[in-house]
């Protein structure tokens, strides 16, 4: 039994119907603890007070929005070489959440900054980069809506992902060099001492996961959503020619 | 030399139009495609000219060897007719364009700007582009249109010495051009339901 | 490929606008800079690099909808990839001719419209040599652009949108080494990360640029 199986579509939303629930369920339980824990039953932070609180929605979403990118990338490439129609469809899929969560740690990185850096926006490396990111996604949503043929679309959309990849990678460099900024170190690492202390470290654990899981659910369902849609047509046009 | 076609398949954005096409295409023949409108030989002609994927099926003897023409002649209004050949003869490797010219009557007009021609002419000009390619298979799709009845015998002419010089055509045309043609009717061929995978087959 | 750069060169000179057109748009942007930020010479000065790279880049963006939607449309471009030029080949010619016809005139004209808006002096070299190492890959990528909306009818909007956040670091770099040539600083980093970003643009993306047109072709 290969994971390859459920490259066929019936399959995959057979599979999907029977997980979703579950990752619906468990996501939803791991955010309402998460957030819950974080915002109501730990310490305020010493310097930055009880703002520091807005992490447990900022630092999950823009792990998530680089990671949704970094799924379409390998959804891309699995269209290429092995073009499942699966593949093209979940990295279809995937670009609008990813667009949200994209959205979602900018406004809390402005909401953040404002008490700590006493401002809504500087033009630092990393809120640049986001900001960048954000249109690498709108320039890949506007491609897959402009173009009818569906198979088309996958393969324009799969190509400009694998060198929006590259160029956004450049990016990153470029602002780094162009700015060095304001933003604080990584929050969370494997290989560092600094992380940040325990007791915001575990809820913050659990946020990380429930946006996994709410990232994984949705990417499901609207995968899920597009099989349909194409399943439709490819109805329509079989009844269309036994007319 | 022989452009051979075996068990092809063609779709038009994911559809199957066509299957089950075979011919064979020998030196000195021409083969006249017919079929409505609709019925999927323009689509055939882009594949075996190499612009788009079979669904299924073989093409044996196409490689770098197809002249192909089609409803848009490709020719820029801004240049003039002698330097919309030679850029073409060049893209190919070819250098002389006076056969070409002779062929199509085009003499008289070499100076002028191709936007400045009549539908008609253009489209001499458009075939008169088979001829500077020196490719052996002529590919077109309804090369008469716009052509008035002196031009068409031109055209047949073009034809009937390239196929003296050992060359092969494939044409899809609803026109009788007085060649000594095989006739393949597509109509036949039309895909069913089932009778290809198409890219949305996988879904039902 | 010689023929089809000098016909793309001959049609940008006989078929108006080609040459003339973005170097005008590029002349527009610089004055207007003025009026909008008002004309206090030492703030126009600080700012010249910048908004002469910002006028070259939106210059060369303005005929890239052109670069493959005209041969597209007359079916030129279907004739050529059944010719036995390699398509990455017409894509990189197209890219090149588009870079004569507009990089080049405004790479030469940019020292002009600096004194416009009052560069400093030390600026002058190494800004024509930062768009000379930058514009060419601004016409390449342009080149995948247009070929990822070839097929799109009225793709120039989404061709933009496409196009400009992959300029991002070429205009980073490009900006920067023409700031810091101003300012008198050593801007050699930035030239050299342009010229390799410049290399690994016209290396690759005639490949890329021809996968995409090949699929809109078909």
């Amino acid at each position: 039994m290969s994971l390859w199986e459920y490259a066929n579509p019936v399959k995959f939303l057979r599979l999907s119907e029977r997980v979703l629930p579950w990752l619906w369920g468990l996501s939803a339980v791991c955010l309402v603890v998460g957030l819950v824990w974080g915002f109501f039953f730990t310490p305020d932070d010493f310097r930055q007070g009880s703002t520091v609180k807005i992490i447990y929605l900022h630092v999950p979403s823009a792990l998530m929005a680089i990671n949704a990118w970094f799924m379409m990338l390998v959804a891309s490439l699995i269209w290429i070489v092995r073009r499942h129609h699966v593949s093209a469809l979940a990295a279809r899929a995937a670009a609008p959440v990813g667009v949200v969560m994209t959205l979602i740690a900018l406004f809390t990185g402005a909401i953040w900054g404002q008490p700590m850096w006493g401002t809504w926006w500087a033009w630092d490396p990393r809120l640049t980069s986001f900001l960048i990111l954000f249109l690498f996604y709108l320039g890949y949503i506007a491609l897959w809506e402009a173009i009818e043929d569906p198979d088309t679309a996958a393969d324009l959309t799969s190509i400009l992902c694998l060198v929006g990849t590259v160029f956004a990678v450049l990016s990153r460099y470029a602002v780094n060099f162009w700015n060095q900024g304001l933003h604080q170190g990584a929050s969370l690492s494997l290989d560092k001492e600094e992380n940040v202390a325990d007791v915001f470290y575990q809820p913050l654990l659990l946020c990380i996961a429930g946006f996994v899981l709410l990232f994984f659910a949705l990417v499901l369902y609207r995968t899920g959503t597009e099989i349909r849609v194409r399943r439709t047509r490819a109805l329509i046009a079989r009844e269309g020619k036994l007319a | 030399m022989e452009l051979t076609v075996t068990d092809l398949a063609v779709g038009r954005g994911g559809v199957p139009v066509l299957a089950g096409v075979s011919f064979a295409l020998a030196a000195g023949e021409v083969l006249v495609l017919r079929g409505p409108n609709g019925a999927g030989k323009t689509t055939l002609l882009r594949c075996i000219a190499g612009l788009q994927e079979p669904m299924a099926g073989q093409i044996a003897g196409a490689e770098d060897r197809i002249a192909y023409a089609a409803h848009a002649d490709g020719l820029k209004s801004a240049l003039t007719v002698a330097e919309n050949l030679a850029f073409w003869a060049a893209v190919f490797g070819q250098s002389g364009i006076d056969q070409a010219m002779t062929a199509f009557d085009l003499h008289d007009l070499q100076d002028r700007r191709a936007g400045q021609l009549s539908a008609g002419q253009k489209r001499r000009l458009g075939l008169a582009r088979l001829v500077v390619t020196d490719r052996p298979v002529w590919v077109l799709d309804e090369p008469t249109v716009s052509l008035d009845a002196a031009s068409v015998a031109l055209f047949a002419d073009a034809v009937r010495a390239h196929l003296a010089a050992g060359g092969a055509a494939l044409i899809a045309t609803h026109i009788d051009l007085g060649l000594d043609a095989g006739v393949l009717d597509v109509a036949p061929f039309r895909a069913r339901v089932d009778a290809v995978r198409s890219s949305d087959e996988a879904f039902l | 490929m010689r023929a089809l750069l000098l016909r793309d060169l001959r049609l940008a000179l006989r078929a108006g606008g080609g040459f003339g057109l973005g170097l005008a748009f590029f002349l527009i942007v610089i004055v207007l800079v003025p009026f909008s930020v008002g004309p206090a010479a030492e703030l126009l000065g600080r700012i010249a690099p910048g908004v002469l790279w910002l006028g070259a880049l939106l210059a060369c963006l303005l005929s890239l909808d052109r670069l493959l939607a005209v041969d597209w449309e007359d079916g030129a471009l279907d004739l050529l990839a059944t010719s036995p030029l390699p398509l990455e080949g017409v894509l990189a010619i197209k890219a090149v001719a588009h870079w004569i016809t507009t990089g080049l005139p405004l790479v030469v004209a940019a020292p002009v419209f600096g004194v416009l808006l009052n560069l400093a002096s030390p600026g002058y070299g190494v800004l024509v040599l930062s768009l000379l190492l930058g514009t060419p890959a601004l016409s390449m990528i342009g080149a995948f652009g247009a070929a990822l909306t070839v097929g799109i009818k009225r793709g120039g909007l989404l061709l933009s949108l496409l196009v400009l956040p992959l300029y991002v670091p070429i205009l980073i770099f490009g900006a920067e080494a023409a700031r810091r040539g101003a300012e008198g600083l050593d801007p050699t980093t930035p030239l050299l990360m342009l010229a390799g970003i410049t290399g690994v643009v016209l290396a690759l993306m005639p490949f890329a640029a021809g996968a995409v047109l090949r699929v809109n072709l078909r």
